[in-house]
C-alpha cells in the first residue's frame, strides 16, 4: 500500500490524523494533513483505508490495493 | 445476503458501497443515482467551484479505474420512486425495479424552495456552474438565507467582485447553531466585507427583478441565490411504511427497517453520544454513516456514535466545529477573543460539553474539546 496525498484538497479536518495517528499527522499553524508513512505496514492497512474513506476533501489515495 | 441496493449515489451512497466489498460482500451491488455525474463532493461547490478555483473534475470522489473495482450495477440518471419493504423491491422513475436483499437510503436532501420562480439553487455541480456563470464585479446578487452555504456563497461573491445583499429571517445569521455571539462575530465578518446583511427580515417571493419581501419592498437584483435550507428526500418511501420525520428515522444502528438502514443527509437516526435523535448535513456524517450503514446490514451490530464535525470557508477565516451545538444552552470563549478573530468556543447543556467551535485557530487546539465531547456521554 502507497498513500497519495492531495495537499491543496485538505480541508484541515483531521479525522485521518485522529483514526491512524501513525500514519498521518496535521501541521500545527494550519491544521493540513502530514503523511508520516507513505509505505504504512500492514498492521496500519485498516485504518489508513478508514482514513482514506471518511476524508471530507477526499485527499488521500490508496496505491497498489 | 445476495444483492445490496445502495439509494443515492453521493458520498454517503458511495461510501457505502466501498464499505460493502471491504468487508467481504461479493453479491450483485446496485447503485442508484439521480444524477447524471459520476458521484462527486459538494462542500467545494460554494467554495472553489463557485469561485473558478476548480474547475468540476476536481470534484470527482474517485476515478473510473476505482469504481469499476468496485464492480458496481450502477444505475446513473434513475431516481427511486417507490419502496415495498415486504416484496423487498425498490421501483424506479425508468419503470423498472430491482429486488433486494438489503437496503442502504442514501437519497440526501434537496434545497428547500421559495414562492416564485427564477431563483439559482445550489446543490449539483450543475446550479453551480449556472451560478458562478451569472457572477460578475457589480453583480447584484441576493441571497436570501444566510446559513452557512449563503454566507460561504456571499463570502465568494464578495470576492468575484458582486454587489451582495444577504436577507436573514432571524435576527442573528446562525444563531441556533452556533449561538448568538458567534453569530453576530460572523455578521460582523460579512459586513465588513461589503455585504450588505439584512436581519429580521422575511422574504415573500422571487420575481424577475429581484426578492420581495414581506412588506412589499423589493430588492432589485439582477441573480438570486435562495439557501434556506434544505428537504430530505424521502417522498418515495412516503407508502413504505418505514418511520419518516424529518428524515427516514432509523434506530441507533441506522436501522430503519427490514435490513434496510440510512445514512447521510436523509438518515435521522439515535446518535448515542448525545442521547438523541438527531440528522446530520455534514460531508463528514455522510462518509461515516454510509460505512456504519454498510457495516450494521451485513451484521456488525455497532451503534453508530460520531462526534459531528464540520468546516467552514468565509474570506479568509477557517470554522471548525465539533459536537451537536443545536442543543446547546450556553456558549463560553475559552481561548482568543471574538474581537481577534480567532477563539475557541465551548458549547455546553448544563455542565455537560455538547459541542466546540475554532475560528482563525489551528485546528488542532479543538482536537481536546472532541475528546471532551466524548468522555461527558
Amino acid at each position: 500500500m502507497r498513500v497519495e496525498f492531495d495537499e491543496p484538497k485538505c480541508v484541515a479536518a483531521g479525522q485521518c490524523a485522529m483514526i491512524a495517528p501513525a500514519v498521518f499527522d496535521q501541521r500545527d499553524e494550519d491544521g493540513v494533513a502530514i503523511v508520516l508513512d507513505a509505505t504504512p505496514p500492514e498492521e496500519e492497512h485498516d485504518a489508513v483505508r478508514e482514513a482514506a474513506a471518511v476524508c471530507p476533501a477526499a485527499a488521500i489515495r490508496l496505491a497498489g490495493e | 445476503m445476495n444483492r445490496i441496493v445502495v439509494a443515492g449515489a453521493s458520498a454517503a451512497g458511495l461510501t457505502a458501497c466501498e464499505t460493502l466489498r471491504r468487508e467481504g460482500f461479493e453479491g450483485t451491488l446496485t447503485l442508484i443515482g439521480d444524477e447524471l455525474s459520476l458521484p462527486y463532493d459538494r462542500p467545494p461547490l460554494s467554495k472553489q467551484i463557485l469561485s473558478s478555483q476548480w474547475e468540476p473534475e476536481r470534484l470527482m470522489l474517485r476515478t473510473e479505474a476505482q469504481l469499476a473495482a468496485l464492480d458496481l450495477d450502477f444505475r446513473l440518471g434513475v431516481r427511486a420512486t417507490g419502496l415495498d419493504v415486504a416484496a423487498r423491491t425498490v421501483r424506479l422513475d425508468d419503470g423498472t425495479a430491482v429486488s433486494y436483499d438489503g437496503l442502504i437510503v442514501a437519497t440526501g436532501v434537496r434545497p428547500r424552495a421559495l414562492a416564485g420562480s427564477g431563483a439559482h439553487f445550489l446543490r449539483t455541480v450543475g446550479d453551480a456552474l449556472e451560478l458562478r456563470k451569472c457572477l460578475r464585479p457589480g453583480t447584484r446578487l441576493t441571497i436570501v438565507g444566510a446559513g452557512f452555504l449563503g454566507a460561504e456563497s456571499a463570502a465568494v461573491a464578495r470576492g468575484i467582485g458582486c454587489e451582495v445583499v444577504l436577507l436573514e429571517p432571524a435576527p442573528v445569521p446562525l444563531a441556533h447553531a452556533v449561538g448568538v455571539e458567534v453569530g453576530r462575530f460572523l455578521s460582523e465578518i460579512h459586513r465588513s466585507a461589503g455585504v450588505d446583511l439584512r436581519t429580521g427580515v422575511a422574504v415573500s417571493e422571487v420575481v424577475d427583478e429581484g426578492v420581495v419581501l414581506a412588506g412589499g419592498e423589493l430588492v432589485a437584483s439582477d441573480e438570486v441565490l435562495v439557501a434556506v435550507g434544505s428537504v430530505p428526500n424521502t417522498e418515495w418511501l412516503a407508502d413504505s411504511g418505514l418511520e419518516i420525520g424529518d428524515g427516514l428515522v432509523g434506530d441507533a444502528f441506522c436501522r430503519a427497517g427490514p435490513d434496510i438502514y440510512a445514512a447521510g443527509d436523509v438518515a435521522r437516526w439515535h446518535n448515542p453520544v448525545f442521547g438523541e435523535s438527531m440528522r446530520i448535513e455534514h460531508r463528514t456524517n455522510a462518509a461515516e454513516q454510509g460505512m456504519a450503514a454498510a457495516r450494521n446490514l451485513l451484521g456488525a451490530g455497532k451503534p453508530f456514535a460520531p462526534v459531528p464535525y464540520f468546516w467552514s470557508d468565509q474570506y479568509d477565516l477557517k470554522i471548525h466545529a465539533y459536537g451537536y451545538l443545536r442543543g446547546h444552552e450556553e456558549v463560553e470563549i475559552v481561548d482568543g477573543a471574538l474581537a481577534e478573530r480567532r477563539f475557541l468556543a465551548v458549547y455546553r447543556r448544563g455542565s455537560r460539553v455538547v459541542g466546540a467551535l475554532a475560528a482563525g485557530m489551528p485546528p488542532k487546539a479543538i482536537r481536546p474539546w472532541r475528546q471532551a465531547i466524548l468522555a461527558a456521554s
